[in-house]
């Protein structure tokens, strides 16, 4: 497991991480969902023992990041952001590399990228530059854990990928669950957070909330209503004079509006009407992940 | 034809060796459009970005960008559009002022029409005060809207935004598409490209590519219909999975 006490990390008068702290059980598939600059890269490069922390302390399946550095490094499976594999060798010398500096063989731990590598294998005699983007990161996926490690720690592995690739991934990750693997994954994808066992929303170095998924979702203090019309802007700015409106965002081709509890449906269908907005639909919804994320965001952490 | 067309590609092609990156694309763009150019990793996307902005030559078919050909005629077609990209935007050792003035020298800026814009562009983002600090200091979210209103400094025919809010907080990411439907109304064609599908959905028109070709095209409501969806997700994962 992972036990994140109270970390800080400052650079100059930047300060990165503000004093975080939370506990990743052994198997757990844990989602860190933030922006980017919100401290996501530093923590985890603290968590690789890769920088050291300015307070607090880190601690993995018993082994602390800065004394014992030697053992978090084979323990841990890391996935850095920026693409981290050798663009001039093919991916059948880069998982080799990779397996010899961890003192082993492909062959040994085979069974533990044995799906993943399948996709691979009609290309194991690319170049890494030369494989689409999706292909890399399934390559850099399992390279990182060809030295079985106990800990997966993937720094935003789904960002620049497209939908598609996206969801086969977190297909991978949630396989490799089944083996015991405790991970730590960050993303800046709001709906990638549904997939996860307990998600930590992270922002400007702070933790915003933690929970279930389904449990942040259920944190959400107002009621929401999703408003489809003809035109979104429009609608946006005839909400602006709705005196029982909290906030109104666009979600895709319909509008998210938030308001007190007591409002009705024909509260919101007067007002839009006498405003001639042509409503195709209006219906109370549950909030999701990231309507909770922009309510925190606004600064009303403290009610939740 | 009475609407302006200011990307017109037909049959566009683009061959690496054996390897068809983009293969006969043909489609308009209108003035004033926002276009979202969708696709999965390594379907074309850039290739045809690169072309279509006169980086990279085409193999065979042509396009007209801006009213000018993107083989024969790429210088002209350059001073006439805008790109960013999350990957490159703005330079990190320069401040925001000589960041603009950098863009406004190259694209042949007068000296009082850059000061002229920096003032305006400041104003309405409400960045006078960090107009002296440096790039690397700013917040992404800050930055793309910088770039952003950098890419059109010149207020181009069309502007390319490759992923411009990857990465970005969701309610940023929701004030830079305002700076897109501002720049649209403004008569400014945009093409972007984005992973985030809910953006998709923002477009006038989106255009889906898979493999060197273009596989769907068409308004959000005509997608969702053709292909019996409930929103771009759907449709995206139903084409390209």
């Amino acid at each position: 497991m992972i036990k994140i006490e109270n970390i800080s990390k400052s650079y100059g008068s930047v300060k990165a991480l503000k004093g975080i702290s939370f506990e990743v059980q052994k198997g757990e598939l844990y989602g860190l969902i933030g922006p980017d600059g919100s401290g996501k890269t530093t923590l985890f490069r603290i968590l690789t023992s890769l920088l050291i922390p300015t307070g607090g302390k880190a601690v993995l399946n018993g082994f602390d990041t800065v004394k014992d550095y030697r053992s978090i490094r084979k323990m841990v499976g890391y996935m850095p952001e920026r693409f981290s594999l050798y663009m001039d060798l093919t991916v059948i010398e880069n998982l080799t590399f990779f397996a010899t500096v961890f003192n082993t063989t492909i062959h040994e731990n085979y069974h533990l990228i044995k799906d993943i590598y399948q996709m691979l294998e009609p290309f194991k005699n690319r170049r890494a530059g030369d494989l689409s983007g999706g292909m890399k990161q399934k390559l850099a996926l399992s390279c990182a854990l060809i030295h079985k490690p106990d800990i997966l720690l993937l720094d935003e592995p789904t960002t620049g990928v497209d939908p598609v690739s996206r969801r086969d991934f977190w297909e991978m990750l949630k396989n490799l669950q089944k083996t015991g693997l405790t991970t730590l994954v960050s993303t800046p994808f709001m709906d990638d957070a549904a997939l996860c066992d307990r998600v930590a929303l992270i922002q400007n170095g702070d933790i915003l909330t933690i929970d279930t998924p389904t449990g942040i979702a259920g944190k959400y203090p107002h009621k929401l209503w999703k408003i489809v019309s003809e035109n979104n802007y429009r609608t946006l700015k005839v909400l602006e004079s709705f005196n029982e409106r909290v906030s109104a965002f666009s979600f895709g081709n319909s509008v998210h509006l938030s308001t007190g509890m007591q409002t009705s449906k024909e509260d919101i269908q007067e007002h839009l009407l006498k405003n001639h907005v042509n409503i195709i639909n209006l219906e109370p919804i549950p909030a999701m992940i990231e309507d909770v994320f922009m309510e925190l965001m606004s600064g009303n952490k403290q009610q939740l | 034809m009475t609407e302006e067309n200011v990307i017109i590609a037909k049959e566009l092609t683009r061959t690496f060796g054996k390897f068809t990156a983009v293969n006969h694309i043909s489609f308009n763009v209108k003035r004033g459009e926002i276009f979202g150019f969708l696709g999965a990793n390594g379907a074309g996307k850039t290739t045809a970005i690169k072309m279509l902005t006169g980086i990279l030559s085409s193999s065979s078919g042509t396009a007209v960008v801006a009213g000018f050909d993107i083989n024969k005629q790429r210088n002209k077609l350059k001073e006439k559009i805008g790109y960013m990209s999350q990957k490159f935007s703005l330079y990190e050792d320069l401040t925001l002022k000589e960041n603009i003035r950098f863009y406004g020298g190259i694209y042949g800026l007068s000296k009082a029409e850059i000061i002229r814009k920096t003032g305006e562009m400041t104003e309405r983002l409400r960045l006078k005060e960090i107009e002296n600090t440096l790039i690397s200091e700013i917040p992404l979210g800050w930055k793309q809207k910088i770039a952003f209103s950098a890419a059109i400094l010149h207020h181009p025919k069309i502007v390319f935004l490759d992923e411009p809010t990857s990465g970005v907080d969701p309610i940023t990411r929701r004030q830079f598409w305002n700076l897109i439907y501002e720049a649209a109304a403004d008569g400014i064609t945009v093409f972007v490209t984005t992973h985030y599908m809910d953006e998709a959905e923002y477009c006038d028109r989106i255009s889906i590519m898979t493999e060197g070709h273009i596989k769907a095209m068409g308004t959000l409501r005509e997608l969702l219909t053709k292909y019996d969806s409930k929103n771009m997700d759907e449709v995206f994962k139903k084409l390209a999975g």
